[in-house]
């Protein structure tokens, strides 16, 4: 609000004023729209005109000596949005305006330096803002979501980037585009969530289950992705945004051009492109790591504060290849990869993409509508639709070669609606339902079985979050959400595999058809949801707060833990999923403390989350086949506890000078076997050095230095028969690399083009030093280091 | 790129209007590239060719390949050696040898003997004249107890110094055998 009266104050100096012999005038009243008091000290001004007044006590005011018939005013009060009114004085003298009493739209207001609106009122919410978003625009959103203490990524070289949540990835991380669960076949682990994050305006990260109306089963926490809110004005403007780099010998672009009018339409439109070829450690060239990326987004609607829709369309198509030298063929060649300090295949720089490589094209397609009733709420109805089709290469043999060995369509079809009440200045409650279809087919023209098996999915929830100001400092939150799932499968089990795993004795009703080596099978299975969170937020006034919250929530598996059967090439492993796996439940204690002073702040976030029935993927045993030996890894159930802390810390030190500071440590622990957890991320320290002087075209330099401790926790290593060597060797698959540092350095500069400050220009040099390292929680750290350094260019002008 | 984006935009509002119906059975997927079996057949002049064989008719799943070998090799003997490679799971056995063979500069069989008084020589090449080992000879001298392993790699180095370490690439086939010489 304070940005509003500044806007206001302006324009009074701006504006001259038109001295003239006006008689007309006009009075009303200002209310709440929600529980219609009035609310006194409201500021009207007309629009254009030096003309101002304040409402008294009843709300009520008046204004004489108005020369126009058509005036336009601008209603505005410290705690309400402000709204702009036309009328007519011949027409209406006396006005009733309600305005919305609630900070609900401030987050709509982009007010440097103050707290966004949160979620929720006692989770961990973290925002990644728009310039740093900008600044890591040519990496991908799990590199721009590393910015946050404690988030790291799970990667598969160095364009594959999932993001990690306080230990936790993947299906335990719901991801939302624009307000729609991404559902891209988050379950793999080389499968990168398909989001263009040039195209992002806000990123929020949730930490943990707190927020229920985005589903129960975000164990490790949300990830809101948000496009630009859209002003009432009438205007026209755009962004170009491009990136070159040294490493990979390429680049991206964003173009984005958004039309608003003062009636509340919008249209925008965004197209990006990525070309990167071969990446480069500091040795040698990482060969066939190269990518080829397009996205375009459109989006049309009309908003205004009582009533709106959207219609949103995105699309992402990227070919990502795999570091050739990881795709391999026995256990013996998976030893020779982790003894040998570098790749086993080396090409000169390239740009080509070849196998093994993976396309994945995702559609988003969207409809939502809200309205908002006076004395009551806000109802929303959402419908959405994405398509997910997958390719996976592999390097093949024969007729096969360029045919995918993994063809997977996954459609999904989701409506929900919800309702949020915040008449009552005391509360806001909010009830909500969610119905989701959704069906898989794998193509049988591969030529490979199916990894992930046809099925047909069914999901309803309904959930109610209530919100309490039990005083002016103190917040309570509850929630409350139920979920049914239901997934109808088709699969076929090669029988040697049914009867290894004992399905014969469990599951022999399942079995539809008999085809000799193999056996179709038609497991439905249920599972029945219930999450639930209390929180509690406590203001402590200067700008420091204190917020605790259990979460409590349940996960149903996911296809890839039910039904993985087979070979992957790309970790020569065997991966087994399990029929009898059912939900994970997850009792989350999170607080947090958190300042934000314009001179030093902090946050300081202890956590436990004690997950029963955790889901885990880890190697078990081996297999044999004519290949050779192959690592089994298969899922399996434990009571799995994760306890951890993460810390950030800034400081402006002159006015010039700013440090900042997170370190983020988490112990992970397999309480079954009383051992350490698989993929449990290293502690690391993050320590920020940013120079600023505005007056210098604002001139901004930022030093990094990440450094990454050894992971020194970890299940043990396994033991392989090695026919080449033809005895018993002990697989060094989880043994974890050593500690890194890595230096990242940042630098822009704004200038004027055609309008204001409206042209940046910026480089950005990751891994200074160009060292060599590998990272734990990178899959392909058996077979090649990390990239070197890269030096980027980035442009960027509004227009 | 527009074209891509905007056809891509037609599609989808396609695929949103048919939907999908598939209630129907999925068909099977019988696995093209597997390879079960390994047949290796010596063949002495005037004596019964001696067979070494390596199946496994579920391919990657659990079961072990299983592995026979008909008989021991005689002492100072040279057997000339052919390597044939199946894929038993489609009916009739597809004969995988023949796409080796044809690719035959991205293939090659490396030949490791262990505690065998005997030595290899490949017996056929590639077009560069580097080998590719589907035929070969081994000679035998003194009376020995050992095994021999055969590695099939696809797409290694070539050419290369003979060592699996020196090759690289991606292994197809890796068996070995109990061999006796007597």
């Amino acid at each position: 609000m304070k940005f509003y009266f500044f806007l206001l104050t302006t324009l009074w100096f701006v504006f001259p004023a038109f001295a003239q012999e006006c008689t007309k005038s006009i009075s009303g009243e200002v209310i709440d729209f929600h529980d219609k008091t009035p609310l006194a000290g409201a500021l009207v001004v007309v629009v254009g005109q030096n003309t101002s007044v304040t409402t008294n006590s009843l709300g009520e005011f008046t204004i004489d000596g108005l020369c126009d018939t058509a005036i336009e005013l601008e209603i505005s009060h410290p705690e309400c949005t402000s709204q702009f009114l036309t009328i007519d004085t011949n027409d209406e003298t006396n006005l009733k305006i309600s305005l919305e009493h609630h900070l609900e739209l401030l987050d709509e207001v982009q007010v440097v330096g103050a707290a966004q609106r949160q979620k929720t009122a006692s989770s961990v919410e973290k925002t990644v803002q728009l310039q740093t978003l900008e600044r890591m625009s040519g990496g991908s959103l799990g590199d721009a979501l590393k910015t946050v203490s404690g988030v790291s990524s799970l990667n598969t070289g160095a364009n594959i980037v999932k993001p990690v949540i306080q230990g936790l990835s993947g299906s335990r991380v719901l991801i939302l585009n624009n307000e729609v669960r991404m559902q891209d076949m988050e379950w793999g682990d080389e499968h990168a969530p398909n989001i263009d994050v040039s195209a992002a305006n806000r990123i929020t990260l949730i930490k943990g289950a707190g927020a229920l109306q985005y589903g129960g089963d975000a164990i490790g926490g949300v990830i809101l992705v948000s496009p630009e809110k859209m002003v009432a004005k009438d205007s026209l403007y755009g962004k170009f945004l491009a990136n070159g780099m040294t490493n990979g010998r390429g680049g991206n672009a964003t173009v984005e051009l958004v039309r608003s009018f003062e009636n509340g339409w919008f249209v925008k439109a965004q197209g990006s492109y990525k070309r990167l070829g071969d990446l480069e450690a500091p040795n040698y060239v990482l060969s066939n790591t190269g990518i080829s990326q397009v996205g375009g987004s459109l989006q049309i609607g009309k908003n205004s504060f009582k009533e709106g829709w959207e219609a949103f369309y995105s699309y992402f198509d990227s070919d990502i290849a795999i570091l050739r030298a990881s795709h391999i063929g026995n256990v013996d060649d998976l030893i020779a990869a982790i003894n040998s300090k570098q790749p086993n295949f080396i090409a000169p720089f390239g740009y080509a993409i070849d196998n093994p490589s993976q396309e994945v094209t995702h559609h988003l397609l969207k409809g939502n509508y809200y309205r908002r009733f006076e004395g009551a709420g806000k109802l929303k109805i959402q419908y959405d639709y994405q398509q997910n089709q997958r390719f996976e290469y592999d390097l093949r043999r024969g007729e096969a070669r360029g045919i995918p060995s993994i063809d997977l369509t996954l459609r999904t079809h989701t409506i929900s609606s919800d309702f949020k009440i915040d008449a009552n200045n005391k509360r806001q409650l909010r009830f909500g339902l969610m119905g989701r279809y959704q069906n898989n087919t794998a193509d049988p023209s591969t030529g490979v079985r199916r990894l992930i098996p046809d099925y047909d999915k069914y999901d309803v929830g309904v959930f109610v979050i209530g919100e309490y100001y039990l005083s002016s400092q103190l917040t309570l939150d509850t929630g409350l959400r139920y979920d049914f799932s239901q997934i109808d499968a088709k699969k076929f089990y090669q029988l040697s595999r049914w009867e290894e795993r004992g399905y014969d004795q469990d599951f022999g009703d399942l079995i539809l058809e008999d085809f000799g080596s193999q056996l179709l099978t038609n497991p439905v299975l249920n599972f029945h949801n219930i999450s639930g969170t209390v929180g509690l937020e406590y203001d402590l006034g200067a700008e420091t707060a204190i917020r605790a919250n259990y979460a409590l929530s349940q996960r149903a598996p996911n296809p890839s833990e039910l039904f993985s059967e087979g070979l992957h090439h790309s970790a020569a492993r065997i991966e087994l999923g399990d029929l009898r796996i059912q939900s994970e439940t997850s009792h989350k204690i999170a607080v947090s403390t958190e300042k934000n002073t314009p001179d030093w702040g902090y946050t300081l976030t202890p956590y436990a989350n004690q997950i029963n029935d955790f889901i885990l993927l880890e190697p078990s045993g081996v297999e044999f086949t004519i290949r050779g030996a192959f690592p089994v890894w298969s899922y399996r159930q434990t009571k799995a506890l994760l306890m951890g802390i993460d810390a950030s810390l800034y400081r402006q030190w002159l006015s010039n000078w700013r440090t900042e500071h997170q370190v983020s440590f988490i112990k992970g622990s397999d309480k079954t076997l009383d051992r350490a957890l698989i993929n449990v991320p290293p502690i690391r320290l993050l320590n920020k050095l940013i120079y600023k002087r505005p007056q210098w075209n604002g001139l901004r330099i930022a030093l990094e230095s990440n450094y990454v401790f050894e992971q020194n926790e970890f299940p043990p290593n396994i033991t392989v028969f090695s026919p080449q060597v033809n005895e018993n060797v002990v697989l060094d698959i989880n043994t974890p690399p050593p500690a890194y540092h890595v230096l990242n350095m940042d630098m822009e500069m704004t200038f004027k083009m055609l309008k204001k400050d409206d042209f940046t220009i910026g480089i950005n040099i990751s891994n200074l030093l160009n060292d060599s390292y590998r990272d734990y929680l990178n899959r392909q750290r058996f077979f090649a280091d990390n990239m070197g350094r890269n030096v980027q260019l980035r442009l960027k002008l509004y227009f | 790129m527009k074209t891509k984006f905007f056809s891509a935009l037609a599609m989808t509002s396609l695929l949103f209007l048919s939907c999908n119906n598939d209630d129907n059975t999925p068909d099977p997927v019988n696995e093209e590239e597997v390879i079960t079996t390994l047949t290796v057949t010596l063949t002495a002049a005037g004596g019964t060719p001696i067979e070494l064989k390596s199946q496994d008719l579920d391919g990657d799943g659990p079961d072990a390949p299983v592995i026979t070998v008909s008989g021991s090799l005689a002492t100072s003997t040279t057997y000339s050696g052919t390597i044939k490679v199946l894929n038993e799971t489609e009916s009739p056995a597809e004969d995988i040898t023949l796409e080796v063979e044809e690719e035959d500069d991205e293939h090659q069989f490396f030949y490791g003997i262990s505690g065998l008084n005997a030595t290899t020589e490949y017996g056929n090449f590639d077009d560069d004249q580097n080998p590719l080992g589907t035929e070969f000879t081994l000679t035998t001298t003194d009376a020995s107890t050992g095994s021999i392993t055969f590695t099939l790699r696809h797409e290694p180095k070539k050419p290369n110094d003979g060592t699996l370490a020196d090759a690289g690439g991606e292994t197809d086939i890796a068996v070995t055998f109990s061999v006796e010489i007597e």
